[in-house]
């Protein structure tokens, strides 16, 4: 039963992340944090931050990470099957028009409004991830004492360096963590 | 022309190695697979790998696995593609196996904790890097129903929590509908010149 569940959460996140790169990220968040309650969202944004550090679609190695917790090995390879499945029928029928039609003007348009869609998707997931940072599990609090001042600092100076030197991801990424490490010897 | 067990163990090593290799995801893989395929195999055109990089990006899921599919299929068929799907996820499978357990083992750790605290900030400003970008470039399109797409995608998201999958369908009917009136727009300015 969870192993269908798995399977189809994930064959969902394959069918409907159009755009490549982070659009997967709000359609997991959306099936694992918010309707399965798989993962908690510190945790999701642990799986995301280890998925920009490590090599792979983010979509993978959700599917492998969820699947694995949630139901051992089998749970996933069975996740990564639901996330791939659509990509195998959708491409080969795209790929069969394409060349048939070589210019999909609809196929474009569709493509076009969806990108706004996404960013803004994204821009969403991101919100609930700076919210996390700042403030912990417990969500928004209008109170300075309930602040996570380090990580604020963090956020703005690592936005500041990838703005300004479009530094790689990765490096801040890890700069950051080597940051926070160090934040936990001095009381 | 090398004979087919030949062709689809280097097939396999081609795309495992390029997997392995491809670090969040997304488009990095296409210029990667070009050099593999194209400038050193030379088992593609260079257009074949223009046209599979339109289709891979049209096509909804990743684009790496979208890529390989592509790629295999048109190297060797089917079974291609199931190699090149295999020689794709294995990496990622493997390595975020292993990193789950550690995971699970060490969360409760402090250092490990204060070390994933730090990168939480820092993965937040990445996303906001990416934000930043994608949405300045659509606001500079200067398209009033971009613009309307992009605010009312988030409102639904953010604050009515509605399921991402309704929101993707709904914008991508929009494209769809404004695209055939465009069309058949252009079809009547063309029918009233003489």
């Amino acid at each position: 039963m969870i192993y269908l569940q798995l399977f189809w959460s994930f064959f969902q996140i394959g069918l409907f992340s159009i755009g490549g790169g982070y659009a997967a990220m709000p359609l997991i968040q959306n099936q694992v944090v918010d309707l399965h309650h798989w993962l908690t969202m510190t945790e999701f944004t642990d799986l995301i931050t280890i998925s920009q550090m490590t090599p792979g679609p983010i979509a993978v190695n959700s599917a492998t990470f969820v699947g694995i917790q949630i139901a051992g090995f089998g749970g996933a390879v069975i996740s990564t099957l639901g996330c791939i499945l659509p990509s195998c029928i959708i491409v080969s029928l795209l790929a069969f028009l394409y060349f048939k039609y070589q210019q999909l003007t609809v196929i474009q348009g569709v493509l076009n409004a969806l990108r706004p869609a996404v960013v803004a998707l994204i821009a969403s997931a991101g919100l609930t991830m700076i919210i996390l940072a700042f403030w912990g599990e417990g969500g928004f609090v209008p109170q300075l004492s309930a602040l996570h001042i380090s990580s604020v600092v963090l956020f703005f100076a690592a936005l500041f360096i990838l703005r300004k030197w479009k530094l790689s991801p990765i490096m801040v990424m890890a700069g950051c963590g080597v940051i926070g490490g160090l934040l936990y010897f001095i009381p | 022309m090398i004979d087919k067990p030949k062709k689809y163990w280097k097939l396999f090593t081609s795309t495992f190695f390029l997997s392995s290799f491809t670090f969040g995801g997304g488009y990095v893989i296409i210029p990667l697979m070009k050099r593999k395929f194209v400038d050193d195999l030379k088992w593609l055109e260079e257009e074949d790998m223009l046209n599979m990089a339109a289709i891979a990006q049209s096509s909804p899921g990743a684009v790496a696995v979208n890529a390989s599919i592509l790629l295999g299929y048109r190297v060797a068929g089917v079974v291609g593609a199931g190699i090149s799907i295999l020689g794709t996820v294995l990496p990622p499978l493997l390595l975020l196996s292993v990193l789950s357990l550690f995971y699970t083992a060490f969360r409760s750790n402090p250092i490990v904790s204060a070390v994933l605290g730090g990168m939480q900030a820092g993965v937040a400003a990445v996303i906001a890097d990416v934000v930043i970008s994608m949405g300045g470039n659509i606001i500079k399109e200067k398209k009033l129903l971009y613009l309307l797409i992009m605010a009312g995608a988030f409102l639904a998201t953010y604050l009515f929590h509605i399921n991402v999958m309704y929101i993707i369908l709904v914008c991508g009917a929009l494209g769809a509908i404004q695209t055939l009136i465009a069309h058949r727009q252009n079809k009547k300015k063309e029918s009233v010149r003489p």
